[in-house]
């Protein structure tokens, strides 16, 4: 974290100044654990085995937080008589079809409750619920839960916690595998280490006082990475550190608005505010999709006001009930349309255009190589950025025209550039991640012909629009079809524009964005929306950040001038809350668990919740409220369900359903690692998302033929120094001169092994590719004892490529494309590999070295591929 | 305690300003570096691997005025959370072949000291060196002839002078800013705040609580350096909170300002240029017996 | 890597038991200097030759000695000459060399040296100006007696200047140094005196030198016995070169000045190896001192050993605490 977000980490050095204990569990010792009062080194791709064995600690010494567990978890509920755990079936849930290799997740589900999964998937055609899957649905609901069906009612619950198949007892023989000799075994972390972690944690943990996690892309970027993050929720939850100041989960995110970019999304499978994309095969009308994605208890059960408000922002007058609010309008999808599967839709050449605005693949995206030669393949390229980055300058001097696999000549793509202005060169929003949006303001006129992407993308479509709507162009161009236009040619595109270069008023978008009523006047909250199209918004989450006319995103009162929640600093979604869940800092009579950390209480003199923060809930709901039977939506919450996103109002320790790889988190190894999983027969995620044989070659893991030709794990991060691909750092001299080269860190251990220099040059190779990088040989690299024998880590920065002031290898040559299934993420952070002294061989050797890897691991096209 | 402002005849001057840099807190994000070198406009100094650890800096010069240290060491276990100092922590679990002790990374951020007696500004034969009405120590580029003398003159090797320019270059405590009541651009820029700037009287009794408040946790090897008044400088304008001894970050041990022997020197020169003069014209006069 | 623990750098001889020392990646403490070595060893030489030679021209022409005199002079101005246009090569901005005298600043010895040099240029050629023309006999006199009250300060103000700074083979050596420099002058204007001047004149200029070598030699052996660690410079490296082979020719020359004090060659001989042992005692202390600012040893140790003495002392007196 200090590495970074290093301005964000002056709240983790302010809580240490007042005396809290800091953790740090990473492989490399960053200049986080310089900070941190303990570091706990372990091996890449572990951190699963590492958390159950937290949980496992928890739950055997009765650590958890009992009351805490049984008012907002699912601990009681009884789980169907048909699931099986990966303990009964060595590594995989029950419902896995190894033909598909896929979930089929009816048997997952609350005993009693109605089947249904998320998204209907069960009513599907087998190769239709493949195309659906594909499409990302455990991504849906990014804010909250998928659904449960059953009425609250019916959810069966055993408060003695007792039932063998409630989710507590579910949870403890799950995870009793994961012991702290099992933790050494796997993260190579000593017993005593663990033992120090289990107490701190503990200790610091339940009425009195909470502990907060930290994570960023060193738990997401594996092929189970979403499931690290659950482990980490069911540990938190147990705790009850959830809905609480000073607890939580936190995610650190990237890219300075990489929230605000998912709550209204440039993610291929969301629309604004999580609600999901539909797709072509289901969800034909409104009402079907309403039908499928609809829960009926909890926020998401008023998803028609959000769905038709947001139609109404996006194509206003045209959009009416008759027509199903121009639903029809949407695009669809038809399958997995994520960054890699777009990169292999180049290679087969079905993709032939691509924009590119804030992105450059050739250097960020795992396999950076297939990134190139997918883009060779497309007819046209639109690159908007501030300089010539590797992923516009690929096509004439990418590495791949140094081995000679292509040539300038032969490549058709039209490469267009496009400058970009900056953040300073034009307003808007900043949503961080805390939810908080904060307004920025433009200090100068972007330079030359540099735009904004809102002025870009404004003119793109006024001039699409023009021409769409020009007779005499239709004519020249056979466009006979006015129908397949109407979603362009309807939709609002009126926003003013102001200063020199006639950029659009990014102040008008938020407001469209917050949303209008029948009368135009600004909403104030989400609650103000209505399913008959009488309100407009262009993001439900957002709703309220204009509030009154005033854009809310850009209050600046210090922090000095107001109480510790600071609720006047920028905004925060949904409804300015600070702390999401907050109903859970109070017992379930209203009181706060402790005084010392009191949040909300039920104040019953004015029957209201008070406190700092904006209630979880409706602030008029007493503790002790019991819904009507019939009752749907918000309505359906009880006074105790204080995870008002759920369908059931409860934490989820055990998910039923939102998550295509399992209800609960199992340790799988990576997709290349040099062991094997001592846990179960399954070694990796069963479920994780592989591109189809031929355009990628995976190495054989332990235990397999070939695997000890690559005994190394490398794992990928960044430098505070630098920025991702490099676009915003290796440009610049100020920051280049910090760290001007690539490097390697490796333990003086492993140079003494391989013979690598302090300084000198080493060449890591996997079955992608071989990079070269110069060695940083540092203590801070420590050798882990794991499954018996000395691991070495190898560490590489990931943010060099051949253009800019400062260059060097790209560390995504070297990776793979197997994802995660849930949400497509590459796993960069636990990569077997070889490293060896010198410089990497040039030209067409490079490639030769790799095919010489390639033999000698034995590797084909089915390597690495087996379930 | 003497007030360099005053001493410099300055009537009535505003307090004292200055930096106490605690680097038990620095990140090492570098984010003092490169706001130094933006809002100073300092061109590029080098891109060079110099492999010492995250430092490719590598010291404070013409062209850096903030340099951060990086210091990769074991050494004795400073207290483990909760624990008393000296415990073993599992942090220091031994690897076979590899020292005892917890390996620790030190980062500590350096900046001109803004000397109480300043010998790079005593030695400067054109006035380009001057003392503010801050108390600070600032280069008028204007004036600077580049003759060089303030660079050895310093005990902490600081001024530097700029290749191609010609001239001696160093932090100015941000004159500029503070002239308007801004704060320097680096400590503006310090998330952690490790680098504090203020009056330095109210520093040195917050680096006074700062140390006690670490030593009470056990943090032993936590030290002040600078702030003593009575130091061979008279006290540094900004002074640090090092956890190590002062060499292991680059700095001197026991710095004393050249020019306090300065009267001893002349003395000396005196005595041997009248000897000199006396040898001469003795020569001649024996001479002339002869 | 951790910083390098340092052995004791250089020296083939340490006088203090090889110890580890930390150090930041065994980076110089101090910036060393920048001037260049030919500018500012030349410059001190020169400045050394021409304060010196004012001196005796001065001797030289009270007491009747035309030749010497007039050599003497036109040396100094000459050498002073030489040496403030080293002086200006050396400055970053040349240009801007008129900064030296905006002001007057008693604590900045080169300001103390600009205006000595500005007073005792001008002085000097008039002096010889006058000699070599005949004009104005007295005025040329009045300068050249000038000349030679301050040309001894020019010649060991340099002194000052390199002690004056952090540098510790210099600053340590503040006491010593303006002896070796006022000797080493003393030994160049004699020489250049044995040199130039026949046999018949160049008693006064061969007594100089002898006096100077002395002078130079006893200074050295001081500062190599009194410095510590710190006079390691002095010994080692090119520092202790050039000091080896300045001291070796200044000794060869007193002995032949010595030995055959009116034979004209043998007196040239010594002259040109006086003077060439003047200058490379400069550009020996010039590059002790260079060597002294990049290894951190010489500013750590002794800092340390300092402190812990004053440590050992205070700490029976003063209670705990500070
Ligand atoms: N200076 C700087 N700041 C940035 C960025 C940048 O490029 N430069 N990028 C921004 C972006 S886009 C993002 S997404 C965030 C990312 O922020 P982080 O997630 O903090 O970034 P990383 O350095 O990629 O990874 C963090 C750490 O994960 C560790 N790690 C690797 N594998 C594992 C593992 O299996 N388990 C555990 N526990 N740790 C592991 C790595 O050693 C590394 O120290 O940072 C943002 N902030
Ligand atoms: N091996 C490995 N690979 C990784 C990761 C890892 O940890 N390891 N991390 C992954 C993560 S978390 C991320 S986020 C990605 C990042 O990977 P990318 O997003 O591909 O890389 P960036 O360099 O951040 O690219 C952003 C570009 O946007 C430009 N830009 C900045 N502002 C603007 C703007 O306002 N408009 C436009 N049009 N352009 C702008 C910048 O100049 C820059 O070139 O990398 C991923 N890849
Ligand atoms: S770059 Fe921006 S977002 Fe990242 S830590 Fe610095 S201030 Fe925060
Ligand atoms: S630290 Fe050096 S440069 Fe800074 S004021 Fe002191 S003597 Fe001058
Ligand atoms: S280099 Fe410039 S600042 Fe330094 S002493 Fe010379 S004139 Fe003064
Ligand atoms: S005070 Fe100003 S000049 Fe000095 S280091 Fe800080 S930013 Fe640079
Ligand atoms: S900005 Fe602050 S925390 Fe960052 S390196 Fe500089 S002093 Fe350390
Ligand atoms: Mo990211």
């Amino acid at each position: 974290m200090a590495e970074c977000h290093p301005v964000g980490f002056q709240w983790v050095m302010e809580a240490k100044a007042r005396g809290a204990t800091v953790i740090h569990v990473d492989p490399r010792f960053t200049r986080t654990s310089a900070m941190a009062d303990l570091h706990v080194p372990l091996r890449a791709g572990s951190d699963i085995a590492f958390l159950g064995g937290l949980i496992r600690h928890v739950l055997e010494n009765e650590k958890y937080f009992r009351e805490y567990v049984l008012a907002y978890t699912n601990a009681a509920t009884i789980v169907s008589e048909e699931f099986r755990d990966t303990e009964d079936l060595d590594g995989v849930f029950s419902g896995l079809d190894p033909r598909r290799r896929a979930y089929d997740f009816s048997s997952w589900r609350y005993e009693d409750a109605e089947v249904s999964a998320p998204s209907g998937l069960q009513e599907m055609r087998p190769e239709e619920r493949d195309r659906v899957r594909g499409a990302a649905r455990g991504e849906k609901h990014g804010s909250g839960g998928a659904e449960v069906s059953a009425g609250p009612m019916r959810i069966r619950t055993d408060e003695t916690l007792r039932h063998p198949r409630c989710v507590f007892q579910i949870l403890r023989r799950h995870f009793a595998r994961y012991t702290p000799e099992t933790v050494e075994r796997i993260c190579g972390i000593p017993q005593e280490t663990f033992a120090k972690v289990c107490e701190l944690i503990t200790e610091n943990s339940g009425r009195e006082r909470t502990t907060a996690f930290v994570y960023s892309v060193g738990w997401t970027q594996h092929t189970v990475g979403v499931q690290y993050i659950r482990t980490a929720a069911i540990l938190q939850t147990l705790l009850g550190n959830i809905g609480r100041p000073g607890g939580g989960i936190l995610a650190l995110r990237g890219h300075a608005s990489i929230q605000g970019s998912t709550d209204i999304p440039t993610l291929f499978n969301l629309l604004p505010g999580y609600l999901p994309m539909p797709h072509a095969d289901r969800g034909r009308d409104l009402e079907e999709y309403l039908r499928a994605e609809t829960v009926r208890k909890g926020h998401w059960g008023n998803m028609r006001s959000y769905l038709v408000s947001l139609l109404k922002a996006w194509w206003g007058e045209a959009a009416n009930a008759d027509n199903d609010f121009c639903f029809d309008h949407l695009p669809r999808l038809t399958g997995d349309h994520g960054t890699y599967r777009t990169v292999l839709a180049q290679l087969d050449g079905v993709c032939k255009g691509y924009f590119l605005l804030g992105e450059n693949p050739a250097v960020g995206s795992a396999n950076a190589r297939l990134q190139r030669l997918g883009m060779a393949k497309l007819d046209w390229l639109v690159v908007r950025d501030f300089s010539l980055i590797e992923s516009a300058t690929w096509w004439k001097d990418g590495p791949e025209i140094e081995t000679g696999e292509l040539r300038t000549e032969d490549i058709g793509t039209e490469v267009f550039f496009l400058p970009a202005a900056a953040h300073t060169e034009k307003s808007g929003s900043f949503t961080n991640t805390q939810r908080l949006l904060q307004w920025h303001r433009q200090a100068v006129e972007p330079a030359g012909d540099a735009r904004s992407d809102l002025w870009f993308a404004f003119e793109l479509g006024r001039r699409i629009r023009a021409k769409l709507a020009d007779p005499a162009y239709r004519e020249r161009h056979g466009l006979d079809d006015v129908e397949m236009d109407r979603p362009v040619l309807e939709l609002t595109w009126d926003y003013p524009t102001e200063g020199r270069h006639g950029e659009p008023d990014a102040e008008a978008v938020l407001a469209e964005i917050n949303g209008r009523d029948a009368a135009g006047r600004p909403l104030s909250s989400y609650l103000e929306l209505r399913p008959d199209g009488s309100t407009s918004c262009g993001c439900w989450i957002y709703c309220g950040v204009y509030a009154d006319g005033v854009n809310q995103a850009d209050r600046r009162r210090p922090g000095s001038e107001q109480d510790w929640v600071a609720a006047e600093w920028g905004w925060a979604w949904p409804m300015n809350r600070r702390i999401l869940y907050n109903r859970a800092s109070a017992d379930p009579a209203g009181r706060p668990w402790s005084e010392r950390k009191a949040y909300l209480r039920w104040d019953e003199s004015r029957r209201r919740w008070v406190g700092p923060d904006v209630p979880d809930f409706d602030p008029a709901t007493p503790p002790d409220h019991e819904p009507p039977p019939d009752a749907t939506g918000p309505e359906a919450l009880s006074g105790t369900d204080a995870f008002i996103m759920q369908a059931d109002g409860k934490a989820w320790l055990y998910a039923p359903s939102g998550l295509v790889d399992g209800p609960l988190p199992a340790h799988y190894e990576p997709q290349e690692s040099p062991f094997a999983n001592p846990l179960y027969g399954q070694r990796r995620n069963p479920v994780r998302s592989l591109p189809p044989p031929g355009r990628e070659h995976f190495q054989p893991s332990d235990g397999e033929r070939g695997a000890q030709v690559f005994p190394y794990v490398a794992t990928t991060y960044r430098l505070t120094e630098h920025h991702t691909a490099g676009g915003m750092s290796r440009w610049l001299p100020r920051l280049s001169e910090l760290q001007p080269e690539f490097f390697c860190e490796v333990s003086p251990e492993l140079a003494r092994e391989r013979g690598l220099e302090h300084l000198g040059w080493a060449t890591v190779i996997t079955a992608r590719s071989a990079i070269e990088a110069r060695v940083l040989v540092t203590e801070r690299m420590k050798p882990l004892r794991v499954q018996g024998r000395w691991l070495h880590q190898i560490g590489l920065p990931y943010h060099w490529g051949p253009n800019g002031l400062t260059t060097g290898d790209a560390a995504n040559e070297l990776a793979h494309i197997a994802l995660d299934p849930n949400v497509h993420i590459q796993e960069v952070k636990a990569l077997a590999c070889d490293i060896r002294p010198g410089r990497r061989p040039r030209g067409r050797a490079l490639r030769e070295l790799v095919e010489e890897y390639r033999r000698r691991a034995g590797i084909d096209e089915q390597t690495g591929r087996q379930m | 305690m003497s007030d360099p402002a005053a001493d410099t005849g300055y009537a009535d001057p505003p307090p004292r300003m200055g930096f106490f840099t605690d680097t038990s807190v620095c990140i090492g994000c570098k984010a003092c570096e490169v706001a130094c070198k933006e809002w100073n406009a300092i061109p590029e100094d080098g891109m060079e691997l110099t492999g010492m650890s995250y430092d490719n800096t590598a010291g404070l010069g013409a062209s850096t005025w903030r340099h951060v240290a990086f210091v990769e060491r074991r050494g004795p276990v400073p207290a483990g959370p909760g624990g008393e100092g000296g415990e073993p922590s599992p942090q220091g679990a031994a690897t076979p072949g590899r020292e005892e002790g917890e390996l620790r990374w030190l980062m500590a951020s350096d900046v001109c000291k803004h000397c109480t007696h300043a010998a790079c500004l005593d030695v400067c034969p054109t006035g380009a060196l001057f003392r503010t009405e801050f108390g600070t120590v600032v280069v008028q580029e204007d004036v600077c002839n580049g003759c060089g003398y303030c660079i050895p003159a310093c005990p902490y090797g600081v001024i530097d002078q700029r290749r191609g320019d010609g001239r001696a270059w160093k932090c100015t405590l941000c004159y500029d800013r503070i002239s308007t009541g801004l704060e320097p651009a680096c400590a503006k820029a310090c998330p952690t705040e490790s680098i504090q700037y203020g009056p330095v009287e109210e520093l040195r009794e917050r680096a006074a609580s700062r140390l006690a408040a670490l030593q009470e946790a056990g943090v032993r090897q936590a030290r002040l350096y600078g702030a003593d008044p009575d130091d061979g400088v008279g006290g540094a304008g900004a002074f640090f909170l090092l956890l190590d001894e002062p060499e292991v970050y680059g700095l001197p041990p026991d710095p004393v300002v050249t020019t306090r022997d300065l009267p001893s020197m002349w003395r000396h020169a005196a005595v041997a240029a009248a000897g000199l003069l006396g040898a001469a014209v003795l020569a001649c006069l024996t001479g002339r017996r002869r | 890597m951790s910083p390098r623990r340092r052995r004791e750098a250089g020296g083939e001889r340490p006088t203090v038991p090889a110890a580890e020392f930390a150090s930041y990646y065994g980076r110089p403490v101090l910036k060393p200097p920048v001037w260049r070595s030919l500018d500012i060893a030349g410059y001190f030489f020169l400045g050394g030759l021409a304060g010196a030679s004012s001196a005796l021209a001065a001797g030289a022409s009270w007491t009747g000695r035309p030749v010497l005199a007039r050599n003497a002079q036109v040396a100094a101005v000459g050498a002073v000459g030489l040496s403030t246009a080293a002086l200006v090569h050396d400055l970053g901005r040349p240009a801007r060399f008129g900064n030296m005298l905006r002001v007057a600043k008693p604590t900045s010895p080169m300001s103390v040296g600009s205006w000595l040099l500005a007073a005792y240029g001008p002085l000097a050629g008039a002096a010889a100006l006058s000699t070599l023309t005949g004009r104005l006999p007295r005025l040329g006199r009045a300068a050249g007696t000038a000349a030679a009250v301050l040309g001894p300060a020019v010649a060991a103000y340099t002194a000052v200047l390199i002690a004056d700074t952090a540098v510790p083979a210099w600053h340590e050596a503040h006491r010593e140094l303006p002896f070796l420099f006022a000797g080493s002058a003393a030994a160049a204007a004699g020489g250049l005196g044995l040199l130039t001047v026949p046999p018949a004149e160049s008693g006064p200029a061969r007594l100089l030198s002898l006096a100077g070598a002395a002078t130079e030699l006893t200074a050295a052996t001081l500062i190599r016995r009194r410095l510590g660690l710190v006079a390691r410079p002095y010994r080692a490296g090119r520092g202790g070169r050039l000091l080896r082979a300045a001291e070796g020719l200044t000794l060869a020359a007193t002995a032949a000045a010595a030995a055959a004090p009116r034979r004209r060659l043998p007196s040239a001989l010594a002259g040109v190896a006086l003077l060439t042992g003047s200058a490379l005692t400069r550009f020996g202390v010039f590059h002790a001192g260079v060597d002294s600012a990049r290894d951190p040893v010489y500013t750590v140790r002794p800092q340390r050993e300092r402190l812990r003495a004053r440590r050992r002392a205070e700490r029976p007196a003063s209670a705990p605490g500070g």
